[in-house]
C-alpha cells in the first residue's frame, strides 16, 4: 500500500500528477461513502429485524461487529489515498482509536442508556424504561453507601502501604549485598493472581482452626484469631492481604526514583553533618514527593477497582463490612441479575471517581509546584 | 564533588564501628523479615499441596521432618507420577482452562502490542489533529481509560456481548483484556520510541523508506526492550484478571482464576487440591517474575525516574 503512493509520485510530470491525486481523493470518498452506506444499511436491516419489522436479518448482532471492521479499515485505506503522506501517518493511530471507540466509548454510552432502565436478566419481561429511578433507589440503599464509605478506608490505607515500601525501597537502595535477589524476591507477590491469594493467605494461612497464623495468634497469646469475625479485623485483613500484592509495584517504582536521585546532593547533607533521619526528612523525601504522588495517585486509581480478593474471601461480609463498589456490583447482578441497577451504580461511581481524580490532578500539581 | 567524598571517606572511621555493625545488621534483620512474609504464604501453599488431612489440621511445616510429603493434592488434579499417563477428568479440566488462559493473555497482549505499538509510535513521532484534539489530549484520552473500573463495562459488556454471540468465547474475553493493558502498552512504548533519536528515522527516508517503512524496518527492531517489558507486562495483568472472566465466561471459555475461584466455594474440604491447583496457577508467574524480572521492572518503571 505505502509502496504505490511512492513509485507513482516519482515519475510522471506535474499536471498528471495533481490529476490522479485528485482522482484518488475521489477514490478515497467514494470508498467512504460506499462503506458508510454498506455499515448503515445492515444496521437499518439489523435493528428492524430486532424490532420484528421485517423478516431478513441475522440471528445475531456479530455482522454488524464485521461490518464496522470492514467500514475502519475502507476508512483507513481511503485516508491513504485521499491524503497521501498524512494519511499514511493517520493510519498508525486509528486502529486504537477505532478499536477504543468500538469497546470502551460505545458500551461505556450504552451503559448510560442501560442505567436508566429497569432490567431484571432473570424476570420474564424485558427491560423498560424508568428514568432515574435507579439513582433514586440508590440514594436509599444503605449498602452502597457502606461500600463507598469502605472505598474511604480502602483509598486512605493506601499511604499505609507507601510508608511500608518506602522503607522496603531505601532498604533495597542500601548498600547490601544481592540487592538483586531481594528485589525479585520482594516482587513476587505481585505477579501472584489476586485470587490465588485469595486462597493462599485469606483461606489457608489465616484459616480460624489450623492455619499458620491463626496458629501464631494463638501462640501470640490472642484467644480468638477470628480474622474474618469483626468488621473492622476483617477490613484490617483484606486491606492486608491488597497491601500483599500492591507493596511490590509501590516500592519498585520508589526505588526507580531513588536510583535516579542525584548521589550529589546525599553526600552534601552528610558533609552539612545531617544524621540519617535527617537526610531522608530534608533531603530525600522532598526530592521523591513528585515520584510519590504520581505514585499514590495510581495505586489509589487501582485500588478504586479492588474486587477479586473481596469477593473470592469474605463475600463482603460480615455484613458488608468489607465490601468494595466493585464486589457490591458484582453481587448485585450475581444474586439478582439486576443488570440496569448494577449498571446505575457502576456509573454513578465513575462520576465520582473521575470527580475526585480531577480535583486530585489539581491538588498535585499546585502542590508540587509550590514545593519544588 | 572531590572535596566532598574526601570528607566523607574521612567521616567514615570517625564513626563507631559497632554502630555501623548493628545499623547493618538491622537492615539485614529487615530485609529477611520481608523475605520471609514474601515467600512463606508461596511456601505454604506448595508444601500443602504435598500433605495428607493429618499434616493440614496439625500444621506441619516442613517436608521430610514433620511430615511425609504426599502426592495426594497432586492426584486430585490428575497430575502426580501415577496418575499422569491415566485419563482423569479433573486433569483435562485443568489443562483446558490452562489453555485458555496462556491462549486468552497471550492473544489481548499481542494484540494490544500491535495496536499501542502503532499508536504510540505515530503519537511520538507526528503531530496529530483531530477537532480540538492534539497529541497530548489523544495520550491523555488512551491513558484516562485506566481509572475506568472494570464494573462500569462488566454488564453494558455482558448484555452486548449477549447480542453478538460473543459471550463465553476466548476472542470476547481477548477484546476486553486487551482494551484494560492497552493504555499500559501505549506508555510504555511511546516512552521506548521517544527514546530513539528522530535522525534515525531521517536517515531511512533518506535512503528511500517511507514512514511506513522506516517503522517496520528501522525503527520497531530497535523498540524490542520496551516491546519486551510491555508484552510481560500485559501478560500477567491479563494471567491474573478475574473479574470479568468471572462475570462472561461459563463453561467453554472459563479461564484459570475463575476455576480456582469456583474451588474456593466449597471451604476448608480439599485442601491439598486447592493447593495443587493453586500452585499450578501461579507457578507461570513465579517464573516469569524471576527470570524476567528485569522487563517487568523496566516496564513498571517507564517515566517513573522522570
Amino acid at each position: 500500500m505505502q509502496s504505490s503512493v511512492d513509485t507513482a509520485d516519482a515519475v510522471p510530470p506535474k499536471a498528471a500528477m495533481k490529476r490522479a491525486g485528485r482522482r484518488r481523493a475521489t477514490v478515497g470518498r467514494i470508498l467512504i461513502g460506499l462503506a458508510s452506506l454498506v455499515f448503515l444499511l445492515v444496521l437499518v436491516v439489523q435493528v428492524l429485524h430486532a424490532a420484528g419489522a421485517i423478516a431478513a436479518g441475522f440471528s445475531t448482532w456479530r455482522p454488524i461487529l464485521i461490518v464496522y471492521l470492514l467500514w475502519a479499515i475502507a476508512f483507513g485505506t481511503a485516508q491513504v489515498l485521499m491524503r497521501g503522506e498524512r494519511g499514511q501517518r493517520a493510519l498508525f493511530l486509528l486502529p486504537a482509536v477505532f478499536f477504543t471507540i468500538a469497546v470502551v466509548i460505545f458500551p461505556t454510552i450504552f451503559g448510560l442508556y442501560i442505567a436508566s432502565l429497569d432490567w431484571n436478566l432473570s424476570s420474564i419481561e424485558g427491560p423498560h424504561f424508568s428514568g432515574l429511578d435507579n439513582v433514586r433507589a440508590m440514594l436509599s440503599d444503605t449498602y452502597y453507601w457502606n461500600a463507598l464509605g469502605n472505598m474511604v478506608f480502602y483509598s486512605v490505607a493506601v499511604l499505609g502501604e507507601y510508608a511500608i515500601a518506602f522503607a522496603l525501597a531505601l532498604l533495597l537502595s542500601a548498600e547490601i549485598r544481592a540487592r538483586k535477589f531481594f528485589r525479585v524476591i520482594f516482587l513476587l507477590p505481585m505477579m501472584l493472581s489476586p485470587v490465588a491469594v485469595s486462597w493462599m493467605i485469606g483461606k489457608s494461612l489465616l484459616e480460624y482452626r489450623f492455619g499458620p497464623a491463626a496458629t501464631l495468634a494463638r501462640y501470640l497469646g490472642w484467644d480468638n484469631p477470628a480474622f474474618f469475625a469483626s468488621p473492622w479485623m476483617a477490613r484490617f485483613t483484606i486491606q492486608a492481604m491488597d497491601a500483599w500484592v500492591s507493596i511490590p509495584f509501590i516500592m519498585i517504582i520508589l526505588l526507580a526514583g531513588l536510583q535516579a536521585m542525584p548521589k550529589e546532593v546525599q553526600e552534601a547533607a552528610k558533609v552539612d553533618g545531617a544524621n540519617g533521619w535527617q537526610s531522608f526528612w530534608h533531603v530525600t523525601f522532598p526530592i521523591m514527593l513528585p515520584v510519590s504522588i504520581t505514585v499514590l495517585i495510581i495505586r489509589i486509581i487501582f485500588k478504586l477497582k479492588l474486587a477479586d480478593i473481596v469477593i473470592n474471601v469474605t463475600a463482603g461480609g460480615p455484613g458488608g463490612a468489607t465490601d468494595t463498589v466493585s464486589s457490591f456490583i458484582y453481587r448485585v447482578y450475581r444474586d439478582r441479575s439486576n443488570v440496569g441497577y448494577g449498571t446505575a451504580l457502576a456509573m454513578v461511581y465513575l462520576l465520582l471517581i473521575i470527580v475526585l481524580l480531577t480535583l486530585m490532578l489539581r491538588l498535585s500539581k499546585r502542590w508540587t509546584q509550590r514545593v519544588t | 564533588m572531590a572535596v566532598t567524598t574526601a570528607i566523607s571517606a574521612h567521616r567514615h572511621p570517625v564513626a563507631p564501628r559497632a554502630k555501623r555493625m548493628a545499623s547493618r545488621a538491622l537492615i539485614y534483620a529487615a530485609l529477611l523479615f520481608w523475605t520471609f512474609i514474601c515467600l512463606f504464604p508461596i511456601y505454604w501453599t506448595v508444601t500443602t499441596s504435598f500433605k495428607s488431612a493429618v499434616d493440614v489440621t496439625q500444621a506441619h511445616l516442613i517436608p521430610w521432618v514433620d511430615f511425609h510429603p504426599d502426592w495426594k493434592g497432586w492426584r486430585s488434579l490428575g497430575l502426580s507420577p501415577d496418575t499422569l499417563f491415566e485419563t482423569s477428568t479433573a486433569r483435562s479440566e485443568f489443562v483446558n482452562r490452562f489453555i485458555n488462559s496462556i491462549i486468552t493473555s497471550v492473544g489481548a497482549s499481542v494484540l494490544a502490542l500491535i495496536l499501542g505499538s502503532l499508536a504510540a509510535y505515530g503519537l511520538s513521532r507526528f503531530r496529530y489533529k483531530f477537532a480540538w484534539m492534539r497529541n497530548d489530549d489523544i495520550l491523555f484520552f488512551f491513558m484516562s481509560q485506566l481509572i475506568l473500573p472494570p464494573v462500569v463495562l462488566a454488564l453494558p459488556f455482558l448484555v452486548l456481548y449477549k447480542a453478538l454471540a460473543l459471550l463465553d468465547t476466548t476472542f470476547g474475553l481477548i477484546l476486553l483484556y486487551t482494551l484494560t493493558v492497552l493504555p499500559i502498552v501505549i506508555w510504555i512504548m511511546r516512552d521506548q520510541f521517544n527514546a530513539i533519536p528522530v535522525e534515525l528515522d531521517e536517515a531511512a527516508f533518506v535512503d528511500g523508506l517511507s514512514t511506513w517503512g522506516a517503522f517496520l524496518r528501522i525503527i520497531l527492531p530497535l523498540a524490542f526492550p520496551g516491546m519486551a517489558a510491555a508484552f510481560i507486562l500485559s501478560l500477567v495483568l491479563c494471567w491474573n484478571e478475574y473479574f470479568f472472566a468471572a462475570l462472561l465466561t461459563s463453561t467453554d471459555a472459563k479461564t484459570l482464576p475463575v476455576m480456582v475461584a469456583s474451588q474456593t466455594g466449597s471451604q476448608g474440604i480439599n485442601w491439598w487440591s486447592m493447593a495443587a491447583l493453586s500452585t499450578a496457577a501461579i507457578a507461570p508467574l513465579v517464573l516469569i517474575g524471576i527470570f524476567l524480572e528485569r522487563y517487568i521492572v523496566s516496564g513498571l518503571t517507564t517515566g517513573a525516574g522522570k
